[in-house]
């Protein structure tokens, strides 16, 4: 049983708060990624769990032990890092060796240990290279292997993949999958790509402001956003979000006119909507009147920046066939998906589609 | 790279060349007057180049000092003391740039101003404790107070703090102790520094004469090779002998100067590599 449990976890710094009463569970094998902006607190919270940050108040524990005081290697933990962090001055093989001579490990084990690693990630033919001498992808792939010569019960990842150009990355991150397919070992994974948050994840937890906005798998997140910070952060183009007032008739709304209530409970008063992009659709007549200030072609498809009536701002993700050029005046609908609907304070109004 | 006309060019060569006669002469003539005779060496024109090699300097100066006792003795003082500087200018050096604890600035700040106080104006203190700890007369009197010193230690402080954190981070992870961490992973690390204080404290240890001349108290069986040059002067009362006090010198700068040559050419590869790193 390796999963890790944090327990009102807080870490203060002089009389900041970074991180305020954090609560999970992450299970045995799952691979859970932290997600949020920078300075939200992810990273800490990940070299909190690897024993690199003073947790200052809650529990923390790993399979069933309590391992606030233990050091790092004592919590049976392997970590990679962003800059990749290989010894220098050692070759590849040094680097994956470092921590096995530390544990007093036998030699044969530790050869049999870094035959099997690097054999995994087919950087047989790099052992006695320095990384001075590897690409970014070879660097980061001898940085996984010196974790998993260690056979750790969890894996963490602080960014591992921002520092790779983007082909790489998505290589890098289909790889990264694989290996947990493989090894089935817990995996805490930082990151503050939503796209990788989202294809890597059994469960993501989205942190913003040093607290826990939600916890989910990737579409529990999309499609049932809690609030409004989760919905503009998951998603890309962002969700379309528009202000409202929700009364007896239905929701007024300045662009698209009076929309129908939704079925359930809808307190009155102000509102949010969001909509996704892809439910947004153009059409030549009807509809709100909209502006096309920027289209911008991803190959298969379009994303249309539009301003609305009222002067703001939206996008709609659309097919290629229908494309308008920057300053046609078109038509937008609302298509028949859910709309997402958000109280006073931001949180998400649980309701039906009508 | 950078153009340069070929007339300022030849200003810059000549200038360089210059300054290289200005700072040999000494040596050079040093070299040259240890194997001149006693008669050529006091001639008016100077005599520049010696008629014959005579050698005999050489084996005089061992009949008035103890020349390899000398030698050896400050190797021990110089090398015992450069080894303690950079074990303690390191450690030191780590926490200084890694640890973030309360009077971490005050603390580094006091270091740097002792750096500031004239050797002069501790020596008779430093004296005192030695001596009452029953240790005049000895090298260790002579090494222990200097074993660690400031210069060192911001040295060693600039250049660790530019080695990454991650590093230092996944060194622990991968169950370093901070020792380990220090010499494991750090020190290699900042290599081209350690080169230069190893060098620079070495060179300095070699030729410290006020320190030792304090604490050994005339027991010159313990003097280092700058101490008995001093008895090589007073040797003969009144008529100096130059070929011998030369051939002395000559003897006590070789030691440092090999270590230059083979440290310069380590550090100045290990720049290099460092340079290319990615």
């Amino acid at each position: 049983m390796t999963d890790v449990r944090l327990d009102k976890i807080c870490k203060t710094y002089g009389t900041v708060e970074v991180l305020k009463d954090i609560d999970l569970s992450i299970e045995d094998g799952e691979f859970c990624v932290f997600v949020g902006p920078s300075g939200c607190g992810k990273s800490t919270l990940l070299r909190m769990i690897a024993g690199l940050e003073e947790i200052t108040s809650g529990d923390l524990s790993i399979g069933d032990r309590r391992v606030n005081s233990l050091s790092p290697k004592e919590r049976g933990i392997a970590m990679v890092f962003q800059s990749y962090a290989l010894y220098p001055h050692r070759t590849v093989r040094g680097n994956m060796e470092f921590g096995l001579k530390l544990s007093r490990m036998d030699r044969r084990e530790i050869d049999a240990r870094i035959a099997r690693a690097a054999k995994m990630l087919q950087i047989e033919p790099l052992l006695d290279r320095r990384p001075a001498q590897l690409s970014g992808g070879q660097r980061q792939r001898v940085a996984i292997g010196r974790a998993i010569v260690r056979d750790p019960t969890v894996f963490l990842f602080d960014e591992p993949l921002s520092n790779l150009d983007a082909a790489l990355r998505v290589e890098t991150r289909r790889e990264i999958a694989a290996l947990h397919e493989k090894l089935g070992t817990t995996m805490i994974y930082v990151t503050h790509d939503q796209v990788e948050a989202m294809t890597l994840a059994d469960k993501i937890v989205v942190l913003n402001d040093g607290a826990v906005q939600q916890v989910g798998t990737p579409l529990e997140l999309y499609d049932t956003p809690a609030n409004l910070f989760v919905a503009g952060f998951i998603g890309s183009p962002r969700m379309n979000l528009f202000a409202g007032e929700a009364g007896p008739e239905g929701i007024v709304t300045a662009s698209f006119g009076t929309l129908p209530r939704p079925d359930g409970p809808l307190p009155e008063g102000n509102v949010t909507i969001g909509i996704r992009p892809e439910n947004l659709h153009l059409t030549s007549e009807g509809g709100a009147r909209a502006r096309v200030t920027l289209v911008e072609h991803l190959g298969n498809e379009i994303l249309v920046e539009l301003a609305l009536a009222d002067g703001q701002k939206a996008v709609a993700q659309g097919p290629r066939n229908h494309c308008p050029t920057p300053g046609d005046s078109v038509g937008v609908t609302i298509g028949s998906e859910p709309l997402h609907l958000f109280d006073g304070l931001g949180r998400r109004i649980e309701t039906r589609s009508p | 790279m950078i153009r340069v006309s070929a007339f300022s060019r030849s200003l810059i060569v000549l200038l360089i060349v210059a300054l290289a006669v200005v700072s040999a002469f000494p040596f050079l003539w040093m070299v040259l007057s240890s194997f001149k005779t006693a008669e050529e060496s006091m001639q008016t024109p100077p005599v520049w180049i010696p008629g014959t090699f005579d050698l005999s300097a050489y084996s005089s100066v061992s009949e008035v000092i103890q020349t390899g006792r000398s030698l050896w003795n400050s190797a021990v003082i110089a090398s015992v003391t450069t080894a303690g500087i950079l074990v303690t200018s390191l450690m030191a050096g780590f926490a200084f740039a890694k640890y973030s604890f309360r009077g971490r600035n005050t603390l580094f700040a006091v270091m740097i101003a002792t750096m500031f106080l004239p050797p002069i104006v501790t020596l008779i203190p430093l004296y005192r404790m030695v001596s009452e700890m029953g240790l005049s007369g000895s090298l260790v009197g002579v090494i222990l107070p200097n074993l660690a010193n400031a210069f060192g230690i911001f040295l060693m402080r600039q250049f660790i703090a530019g080695v990454p954190d991650d590093l230092i981070d996944a060194a622990r992870v991968d169950g370093a102790s901070e020792l380990r961490v220090v010499f494991s992973v750090v020190a290699p690390a900042v290599v081209p520094a350690i080169a230069a204080l190893a060098l620079f404290a070495f060179v300095y240890h070699w030729n410290t004469y006020l320190w030792p001349l304090t604490v050994l108290q005339g027991a010159t069986d313990e003097y280092p090779i700058v101490l008995s040059l001093g008895r090589l002067l007073s040797y003969n009362r009144g008529a100096m002998n130059t070929p011998l006090v030369m051939a002395g010198a000559t003897m006590a700068v070789l030691p440092p100067l090999v270590l230059f040559v083979f440290l310069q050419r380590f550090f100045v590869d290990s720049m290099i590599s460092a340079a290319v790193k990615g």
